[in-house]
């Protein structure tokens, strides 16, 4: 249907990151990449975002954040894992404050790697996130009352009209 | 219309920034979307209110178009803001209660202006009523052109542009999360866009009416301030609201206010 995969807005959240996957990240926003033009908004809110994109490796005190923000999309939503640490901890796996990677916390649908990863590479696991947004949606309208998103997770129920 | 002004509006902005921007239907691809999300909600009042901004403002666009009195519609132009600041306040969080308060201080820091425009309006056409503004033969910027620099300062504020994006601002650079509209989602949010479509072909229809004797003037002028506030919008960092609460006012004291005195000396001379 038409709307969801051309106007995907992301929410930015650096859980521990280095900040080299964020630079790479915001340079996807300038006139070299322009993920714009494809629709693309960063907005600073969850609760108008589709795509929640984590950077960095989760520490302890980053994991209440991410499982807010989560729980704040709206349905349907992706998440989106940018760089090595996000992905798997990287080399910061096995640190005494860290849990490792982003699916430690809440489901991740498309990891993208690299240290830092390249910008053509976040637009790219963008685009694939698009197609698992899309299935969530096609979910959602077949079963409006299950919510289109993994449950496995405990995540604190919102009040949702 | 005022979907394709917001998409025209996103574009030239992008080649402002040497940016290629998106398609100029993006804007209704966006509100498609946000009708297939799922509506996040802190109460549920808060939605009913948000019904009421989109359909005061198509009131508002209504009584302006057919041609009715020009104080009805700044009052129902009021009446729906108002309406938007109470959803914002009924959702209780930090970021939108910030955005509404400023909202408010942005409708104080307009609405002398605005008040103003129409004053100015009747003292040269005689008349309230939009119909009769329309038919009045001559240029209106000729004898009111404190009030027509006037209204296009209130203009940026209306819009919500840069400097003046206190409330809630389109760009990334944020202060307030999305301010006022932080807590609306899904097709709440896309009722606020398109009333805020409504809202701005209602208000460059207002730039209109200064020409409404050469119609093709009147869609240049009306053309070249959009233009203008874009320009404005890329131009500028924000304003605090101090600032700009004061220069709004001083603006309509010295260019609107200015502008009718010198018009009322003129004819008591006559």
């Amino acid at each position: 249907m038409l709307g969801l995969k051309q106007s995907p807005w992301i929410v930015h959240y650096d859980a521990s990151s280095c900040n080299g996957c964020d630079i790479e990240t915001l340079a996807c926003l300038t006139p070299l990449y322009d993920v714009e033009r494809l629709g693309v908004i960063n907005t600073g809110n969850p609760k108008h975002a589709d795509i929640f994109l984590v950077t960095g490796a989760v520490n302890h005190l980053s994991k209440e954040v991410i499982r807010n923000i989560y729980n704040q999309l709206a349905d349907p939503k992706v998440v989106v894992a940018v760089g090595i640490c996000a992905s798997s901890g990287g080399i910061f796996r096995k640190c005494y404050n860290v849990s490792g990677g982003v699916d430690t916390v809440i489901p991740v649908d498309v990891y993208v790697p690299g240290c830092a990863a390249r910008p053509e590479a976040i637009i790219d696991g963008v685009v694939q996130a698009l197609a698992v947004l899309e299935r969530r949606r096609k979910a959602m309208t077949a079963a409006p009352q299950q919510l289109a998103s993994d449950n496995s997770f405990k995540t604190e129920p919102l009040c949702r009209s | 219309m005022g979907g394709l002004l917001a998409g025209a509006d996103r574009r030239v902005s992008a080649r402002m920034q040497a940016r290629q921007g998106p398609p100029l239907l993006q804007p209704f691809l966006d509100v498609l979307k946000l009708c297939q999300k799922e509506n996040v909600v802190v109460r549920r009042s808060q939605n009913f209110y948000i019904l009421f901004f989109l359909l005061l403002m198509i009131f508002t666009g209504a009584l302006f178009f057919t041609g009715a009195d020009l104080l009805l519609v700044i009052f129902a132009l009021t009446l729906a803001g108002i309406f938007f600041i109470l959803g914002a306040y009924k959702a209780s969080s930090p970021y939108s209660f910030v955005g509404a308060e400023r909202e408010l201080i942005q409708m104080m820091a307009y609405e002398p202006m605005v008040l103003l425009t129409a004053v100015g309006m009747y003292m040269v056409t005689r008349s309230f009523q939009v119909r009769e503004i329309a038919s009045y033969p001559g240029v209106l910027p000729l004898a009111l052109p404190g009030v027509f620099l006037g209204f296009l300062f209130t203009l940026g504020i209306k819009f919500r542009k840069s400097p003046f994006d206190l409330s809630s601002s389109h760009h990334a650079h944020q202060e307030l999360v999305r301010g006022i509209t932080t807590e609306f989602s899904g097709r709440t949010l896309a009722l606020i866009e398109v009333a805020h479509w409504y809202e701005s072909v209602f208000l460059l229809g207002w730039v209109y009416l200064f020409f409404a004797s050469f119609p093709l003037l009147g869609l240049v002028a009306a053309g070249s301030a959009f233009g203008l506030l874009i320009l404005m919008d890329n131009v500028f960092a924000r304003f605090k609201w101090q600032l700009v609460l004061k220069s709004a006012w001083v603006v309509a004291a010295v260019l609107g206010f200015g502008n009718i005195l010198v018009l009322s000396f003129m004819h008591g001379a006559k």
